[in-house]
């Protein structure tokens, strides 16, 4: 069986890069290991037989989102001191935290019996959801285009300049 | 074949990740990194429910979802980012307290 050793592989890139992003010192080094994150979880959506949203992470994620931090990064951070670029604070109070979350959240999910109906489908998604996306999620397709809209020209209004 | 368990503990721990940078960030950029990771988390989470819940539709719906309303968020939140660093020539959120009476 391949399949457990390769969502191990998946699962060491994703932890292990969310990792780095979490306690690099440096917010390039944050930015880009951001990267490994984002194609661990396609990898999961592969996994889970969802072949759209994987591609769909990919490009916008990868292409889109991941893009455009590095560009805040390059824009907004005083890059020359890059092993302080990225400072944190409170740092033994967020990891007593998030740890005692962490521990929350494993008791749950270990101690909850799921239901689980796992028919094994690889098929093709890509039509079901288009399928779904004109039918049932019609309304909310519509609204999150007007929302994509509405980023779109408020970005654009937060940053220009005034012209008088 | 990995479990949902599996799926759930990978996504819990890089929740937990992301909770910890959003908390103890101080730049602007890191906070919002931060909380890219915890939105990758939760959809994540919809799409493995729904695949062992006989692989329904709406677990990828919702993803796209997550991810299409994720982008946007970053798009307006590194606007207000730039605009900031363009008032006060640096992203610090512990600096930024023009609004602090």
């Amino acid at each position: 069986m391949i399949a457990l050793p390769l969502f191990g592989f998946f699962a060491l890139l994703t932890v292990g890069s969310a990792l780095i992003v979490s306690f690099s010192r440096s917010i390039v080094y944050s930015g880009f290991a951001l990267l490994g994150t984002f194609f661990g979880a396609a990898g999961f959506y592969l996994f889970l037989s969802s072949d759209f949203v994987a591609v769909t992470q990919v490009l916008i994620y990868v292409g889109g989102v991941l893009v455009l931090i590095l560009f805040a990064i390059m824009l907004t951070n005083k890059i020359e001191d890059a092993t302080t670029s990225n400072p944190s604070l409170n740092r033994i109070a967020g990891a007593v935290l998030t740890f005692v979350l962490f521990l929350f959240l494993v008791g749950i999910l270990s101690g909850t019996d799921w239901v689980v109906q796992d028919e094994e489908k690889f098929a093709s998604m890509v039509t079901p959801i288009g399928n779904a996306l004109l039918s049932s999620y019609l309304l909310p397709f519509e609204v999150i285009s007007i929302a994509l809209l509405a980023a779109l020209l408020g970005a654009v209004v937060l940053v220009r300049r005034e012209v008088r | 074949m990995p479990t949902i368990n599996h799926y759930l503990m990978v996504t819990a721990l890089v929740f937990c990740l992301g909770l910890y940078n959003v908390v103890t960030r101080k730049s602007a950029v890191g906070l919002l990194i931060g909380v890219e990771l915890i939105l990758n988390a939760a959809a994540v989470n919809f799409v493995a429910f729904a695949h062992f819940n006989g692989n329904d539709v709406a677990g990828s719906i919702f993803a796209i979802f997550i991810i299409v309303l994720a982008a946007a968020e970053a798009v307006v939140a590194l606007a207000i980012v730039v605009a900031i660093f363009q008032q006060y020539h640096d992203i610090d959120t512990t600096k930024a307290t023009l609004l602090k009476g």
